[in-house]
């Protein structure tokens, strides 16, 4: 039995519909992510499931068991909120400590516990300190040991990161896949920042405009995303209109308009006559001199018209023939770590017939 | 070098010069006057030949009824302070749930009496408590039934209680108000969502961080109530004196400016005590709020 299920959960506020009609189930132990833009309903769910929110049509349940009846304070649950939401009134120890006193726990317990968990998050020398006292990430890994310090059975984190530079956020991110491994607590996360859903969960559920667009493993969210609000929002990605010619053997045959026909692996039942769009990453592209790649059946010739100088790597927007633009990245591995090619440069782009994918939808 | 202690001074120097002409020197003249004589009519003996004395400090200890004055000034202070705080608190938190556009005119209901005189609102409490008026009949009706003789409510503690918590009411909500209004909604989720029921949450979350903002009302409350003559003038009894009235009989009726300011100077010292007692207190609280 999952953990936590939601069941056809939908809530409105007037004629929107922050959440339409999910469904999700969570397994005890996992780290779920509820990825998506700004507004599209991540924190109205994580509000049901808290218990600040009710859904108007739909069931949440834990263990089987329908929550609608339990009031927050009684779910075996606690949420990390995007502001932390620290008492400035008590000292980190004690803000620590307070769910352990909600919960009637000894004193000589409490002491206990609150020393270890604020050694868990590496904070033992500030327990006496006030929340207000501390830095950005201190004050994250308070709200951080305040949630997790009676162990709860689930553990809801509204964009716990958001507020922190970016080192700090990947430190942190590191810590949040260490603690969640060794505590065994089941993680739902919420984030708009797609590396971040990437780099830390087991499973992301994309969300768009109130609803799941895609419930899958952080690598075939990337490498297969299943329509064209996906592709866009996880990482950079070239999207060309395109038309299916004909599916033969595991290939299709596209064609795009300018461009003529190229080869891609044949992921989709999409029949002939079909309209899309042929999405492939840049990382995909190989670019080089107009000599090389002339083994590869999908290669057209181009000139780079932008780069963007990364350090690691390069990413160059290259015009083909019809105008048609195309991103391409290149790590930069050359002595001296410069980049390979010059604005004007002249070049080819190719690809081999087994990279992209044809999305219909 | 020289340039910046002369800035120094000129950001300083005007409250400095404030308080020195507004409340050190009258202090100081009220400290002088309370070693002075009485003169015939009023004001003060010349200085030359009667010179000074501690006659005003000595007749204060001679009688208990001063001490016992002050006493019951202090009490009654403390009492209006209490149930301003009682009152207040519902009110503040309520006005705080409003949407916003209903906040701002609550407030403004709520600081709408100073509109009007305070003596015609002092003399209104005179008709609502007197003895022929519907309040007082159904008290009296209700009192009746569980067989308790009529009370007189208008010229008599109650009344001074009333009037003194009836006009000091919003100096306590309005502090009260500003506190609650920047309580973050959040900290409320976070202790819900952490274990704490409404009770917990109230005591444990509202209340402790309600601290300084119930600081600052009490001493804008107790303080004036402390000095105040006109109510237990009006709505008091004969025996509702309190040592405003007292220091204001000094001044006004048996002309012993001396004791006048001797009374004065001791309630001043009062004054300052809780003040500094309150600001001690928040102190405290900010350093952790
Ligand atoms: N109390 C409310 N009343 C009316 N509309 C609301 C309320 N709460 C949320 N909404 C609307 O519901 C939609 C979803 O809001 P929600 O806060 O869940 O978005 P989100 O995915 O968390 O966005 P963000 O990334 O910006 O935090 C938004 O369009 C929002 O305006
Ligand atoms: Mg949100």
């Amino acid at each position: 039995m999952p953990l936590l299920e939601l069941r056809n959960v939908s809530r409105h506020y007037g004629r929107l519909s922050a959440v339409d009609n999910v469904s999700l189930s969570i397994e005890a132990g996992e780290f779920f992510t509820l990825l998506g833009p700004s507004g599209c309903g991540k924190t109205t769910i994580l509000r049901m499931i808290a218990g600040f929110d009710a859904p108007d049509t739909g069931q949440i349940l834990l263990d089987g068991q329908d929550l609608a009846d339990t009031p927050p304070e009684r779910r075996p649950l606690h949420t990390v909120f995007q502001s932390y939401a620290l008492f400035p009134h008590l000292s980190v120890a004690e803000n620590i400590e307070f769910p352990l006193k909600m919960a009637q726990v000894a004193a000589s317990e409490r002491a206990r516990r609150v020393r270890e968990t604020l050694e868990a998050v590496s904070l033992s020398d500030k327990a006496d300190a006030m929340p207000q006292q501390l830095s950005g990430g201190q004050q994250q890994r308070v709200a951080l040991a305040r949630a997790l310090v009676n162990q709860p059975r689930l553990l809801l984190l509204d964009e716990p990161l958001a507020a922190l530079d970016h080192k700090l956020r990947e430190q942190m991110q590191m810590e949040l896949i260490g603690l969640q491994r060794d505590l065994g607590i089941t993680f739902v996360f919420v984030t708009h920042h797609q590396p971040e859903a990437l780099a830390l969960s087991h499973r992301i559920a994309v969300m768009n405009q109130g609803h799941v667009e895609q419930l899958d493993e952080p690598s075939k969210i990337y490498a297969a995303p299943r329509n064209r609000f996906v592709a866009h929002f996880i990482g950079d990605i070239n999207l060309l209109d395109c038309t299916l010619l004909a599916r033969e053997n595991d290939q299709l045959r596209l064609a795009i308009p300018g461009l003529g026909e190229i080869l891609a692996p044949a992921h989709t039942t999409a029949q002939p006559g079909q309209t899309g769009a042929f999405a492939i990453r840049p990382e995909q592209m190989l670019i080089g001199d107009p000599a090389q790649h002339r083994d590869l059946p999908n290669r057209r010739d181009g000139v780079v018209r932008e780069l963007l100088y990364s350090g690691d790597v390069t990413t160059y927007k290259v015009e083909l023939a019809n105008g048609l633009h195309i991103q391409a990245l290149l790590a930069n591995v050359k002595p001296g770590l410069v980049q390979f090619f010059e604005v004007g440069d002249a070049v080819s782009v190719a690809w081999p017939a087994d990279a992209g994918l044809f999305l219909d939808a | 070098m020289r340039s910046e202690r002369l800035t120094r001074w000129l950001v300083t120097a005007p409250p400095l010069i404030f308080m020195l002409v507004f409340f050190v020197l009258p202090t100081l003249i009220v400290v002088a006057a309370s070693f002075r004589y009485p003169g015939e009519y009023g004001g003060l003996a010349p200085l030359v030949p009667e010179g000074y004395t501690l006659e005003t400090y000595r007749f204060f200890f001679s009688d208990v009824i001063y001490i016992e004055i002050f006493l019951k000034s202090l009490w009654v202070a403390a009492l209006s302070t209490g149930l301003c705080i009682l009152l207040a608190y519902p009110l503040a938190l309520l006005i705080t749930r409003l949407p916003k556009r209903w906040r701002d005119l609550m407030i403004l209901l709520v600081v709408l009496p100073f509109a009007s005189n305070f003596l015609i609102r002092i003399y209104a409490w005179m008709i609502i408590l007197g003895p022929q008026n519907g309040f007082s009949l159904a008290v009296n009706t209700l009192l009746g039934f569980f067989g308790i003789e009529p009370v007189r409510l208008l010229f008599s503690p109650f009344a001074v209680i009333v009037g003194m918590v009836y006009v000091h009411l919003p100096f306590m909500v309005l502090p009260l108000y500003t506190n609650l209004e920047r309580h973050d909604p959040a900290w409320l989720d976070a202790a819900q969502d952490l274990g704490a029921n409404a009770w917990q949450r109230f005591w444990k979350v509202t209340w402790p961080l309600s601290l300084p903002g119930i600081y600052a009302g009490s001493a804008l409350v107790f303080i004036p109530v402390l000095g105040m003559f006109a109510i237990p003038d009006i709505l008091g009894g004969t025996g509702d004196i309190l040592v405003g009235n007292l220091i204001k009989e000094q001044f006004l009726g048996t002309r012993d400016w001396p004791f006048g300011a001797t009374l004065s100077l001791f309630l001043t010292l009062i004054v300052l005590a809780v003040a500094a007692l309150a600001m001690r207190f928040s102190r405290k609280r900010l350093r952790h709020a």
